[in-house]
């Protein structure tokens, strides 16, 4: 089966290692036998057809220049999200998918609206090592974070995370990321699949679920994956919590 | 909090501080002194850098800062008495330290940590200031590549004295540049990358946010820029590299094209980043007023820094090391083995210590892929080896020819093992992870540690 993934600006969003991300979701479709074909959506490109998105981030100059343009794609964003495509997005793109961005001047970037969230610009920068429990999956993400940007859900809106060790959205809620549906954004960069095989996984099924298969991926051994990921959880313990 | 203590006699107590840490063998005590002087009376450093007659001049960049001002110091060394940070020890307690021992130098030479440069121009107040480059480098202690930039246009602004020496092939460099400033830059478009790599950074205009054009692009985001929207480009060249030869890993020649006439440079150092390392060198020394054939001659006695590219034989195998520390000095690095001869084995180490950035996510954007192709065994060490290990795995190494060894010694003897008798292992590590390999080699009694051989 061919998975059609549409990577948002990756020639402006892209600091945090996001091809690290595609890769390994390339990689685990090509083992079970499908093909990701990832297509690059830029300024002033139209949105294709697409069943995965995925969003980077970027530097604060760079998530100014593409606002914007993001924003003007919000209703073909939403139409492809209510049929059925799934949307990964970190960091910068994270913040761009809430409903806001405002900045330390004070000014007011338009965000996308898929994930009930605000963001705050803030002086202190919330870095270092995260661990995250995902009740909701009976599993757990390991990555790292870096971000200025507080962000608060809107009541009712449902966590990526439990925050273990970290920060997290906003260092204060105890919660990180943020789900809606099929719709992830995340703080965690790290970067966040490679280590945490099972995310990648749940992504590239309910690609596939849109693309027109409900399948079981086949387990893979994933021994280095686990490895990198105890490595990485530690170095999050250790940091103790915020 | 300020001691009255008489300059003279805090600065013998604090040399010898100094002695007493490198018998205690804590890391060759290059710094301890300027920490404590940087505590004690952070005033004595403008002090003491007062009183170098010649003055001070810094260097920094993201990469290249410590060759930079080593061939500096090699072009200086016959007719200037120079104070240097040889060792590294790029922040304020390093040049501290440095001023501390100066022993009669005329001149400082420094080259600066990034983000410390400001508190340097400071307390220094250099009469010459040479700006390499600015990647992306360890976000987690840097910041974004836009502070750091906008904390150099603060410092520039604050020494309108100072000869500024400027690479105008960065645009964030070159953005800097004022009357009287001296710009150098390669002009050899047959080097040029046929498109921008990945880890390109500064490729959006510094005035107006448009995508640039490149007429060529030489190392990541360096190159010939202009923005079709504002027109902002690359400054004209005061001095270039020109007809430039790369011959894989024995070295690499170039015409130096200055306002002071063209003469030919021939470097023991491999690879493009080190051409732009020489001419940064050169315009620095000329900005110095040395004479030409000075330049050149010092270029060519120059040999390469601990670690950054160095070969040390190990019993009848030789190990080629090759120091890695963020996306666009890794692809140099990368590019520079696969334009010599691509390894067959390879130890790669990934430590998360400070001094390598905790984050660890710049690995992803390093181009490893070239290395792939003629690579049968990779060991894949240091504190984050499993994740370098799942880098190569999904950049495509079969998993099989991949060992995840942790500690840096065992790795570093599986992978001569895996050398056959007279061939070469190459060795890519991050900066604590070549300070530990070189330690271990050292203590083996292959090479001297570092604090001893520095000149
Ligand atoms: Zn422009």
């Amino acid at each position: 089966m061919r998975i059609v993934v549409g990577h948002l600006y990756p020639d402006y969003l892209n600091i945090y290692a996001d091809r690290g991300n595609i890769a390994v979701l390339a990689e685990r479709a090509r083992v079970r036998g499908h093909e990701l074909d990832v297509r690059a959506i830029g300024m002033h490109d139209d949105v294709p057809e697409v069943d995965l998105f995925y969003v980077g981030g970027g530097q604060d100059r760079e998530q100014a220049l593409v606002a914007e343009d993001l924003a003007g794609k919000a209703e073909v964003l939403h139409a492809a999200v209510a049929d059925g495509a799934a949307v990964l997005a970190v960091c910068g793109g994270y913040q761009l998918l809430g409903r806001s961005y405002r900045d330390l001047s004070g000014a007011e970037l338009p965000g996308v609206g898929l994930l009930p969230l605000r963001t705050v610009a803030g002086k202190r920068r919330m870095i270092g090592d995260v661990l995250l429990d995902c009740a909701w999956a009976g599993e757990t993400l390991a990555g790292f974070e870096n971000h200025a940007g507080r962000t608060s859900l809107e009541a009712g809106a449902e966590p990526l995370g439990r925050v273990v060790s970290g920060f997290g959205n906003d260092g204060e809620s105890g919660y990180e990321g943020c789900r809606a549906g099929r719709v992830y954004g995340t703080y965690l960069h790290g970067p966040l699949l490679p280590r945490n095989p099972w995310f990648a996984d749940r992504l590239l099924m309910e690609a596939l679920a849109h693309a027109g298969v409900e399948v079981e991926l086949t387990p893979l051994a994933d021994e280095l994956e686990h490895a990198a990921h105890t490595v990485s959880a530690a170095r999050a313990r250790a940091r103790g919590g915020r | 909090m300020r001691l009255p203590i008489p300059l003279a006699l805090e600065a013998a107590a604090l040399r010898s501080a100094g002695a007493l840490s490198r018998i205690a063998g804590r890391g060759g005590g290059t710094t301890l002194p300027g920490k404590l002087l940087w505590k004690l009376d952070p005033g004595a450093i403008e002090l003491l850098a007062r009183r170098l007659e010649r003055g001070s001049v810094l260097v920094s960049a993201t990469n290249g800062k410590t060759t930079t001002s080593a061939m500096v110091a090699e072009i200086l060394r016959p007719s200037v008495r120079v104070a240097h940070n040889a060792s590294g020890a790029n922040l304020v307690s390093g040049v501290a330290s440095t001023l501390l021992e100066r022993n009669g130098a005329e001149l400082g030479l420094f080259e600066v940590d990034e983000a410390a440069l400001p508190e340097v121009v400071r307390r220094v107040r250099p009469r010459a200031l040479l700006l390499g480059n600015l990647f992306r480098d360890q976000l987690d202690r840097y910041g974004e590549l836009e502070i750091v930039a906008a904390r150099w246009c603060e410092a520039v602004a604050s020494l309108p004295e100072t000869c500024l020496v400027l690479n105008g092939d960065d645009p964030q460099i070159g953005n800097l540049a004022r009357p009287g400033a001296l710009v150098f830059g390669l002009d050899d478009p047959r080097q040029a990358r046929p498109a921008l790599q990945h880890a390109a950074d500064s490729t959006h205009c510094v005035r107006c946010g448009t995508p640039y054009d490149y007429a060529a692009a030489y190392v990541g985001h360096l190159g010939d820029y202009r923005c079709p929207s504002c027109g902002h480009a690359r400054p004209p060249l005061a001095l270039a590299a020109r007809d430039i030869e790369l011959n894989g890993l024995d070295g690499a020649a170039f015409t130096l094209a200055t306002p002071a006439g063209d003469t030919h440079v021939e470097l023991t150092l491999p690879g493009l980043y080190n051409v732009y390392n020489a001419l940064a060198a050169a315009a620095l020394a000329l900005a110095l007023e040395v004479p030409l054939d000075g330049i050149t001659a010092g270029l060519h006695r120059f040999a390469a820094v601990f670690g950054r590219f160095e070969r040390i034989a190990v019993g009848d195998r030789r190990l080629l090391m090759l120091l890695i520390k963020n996306p666009a000095g890794a692809n140099e690095a990368v590019r520079t083995l696969v334009e010599g001869a691509a390894p067959r084995v390879a130890v790669v180490a990934l430590n998360d210590a400070i001094a390598d950035g905790r984050d660890v996510s710049w690995i992803w954007d390093v181009d490893f892929e070239p290395l792939l192709a003629g690579l049968e065994s990779l060991v894949a060490t240091g504190t984050r080896a499993a994740e370098l290990a799942l880098r190569f795995a999904y950049g495509g190494l079969a998993r099989e020819r991949i060992e995840v060894v942790p500690s840096l010694e065992q790795a570093l003897d599986r992978g001569l093992e895996l050398t056959p008798a007279g061939g070469e292992l190459t060795l890519l590590p991050t900066y604590t992870a070549m300070l530990a390999l070189r330690k271990v080699v050292a203590d083996r009694g292959h090479v001297a540690n570092y604090w001893v051989t520095a000149p």
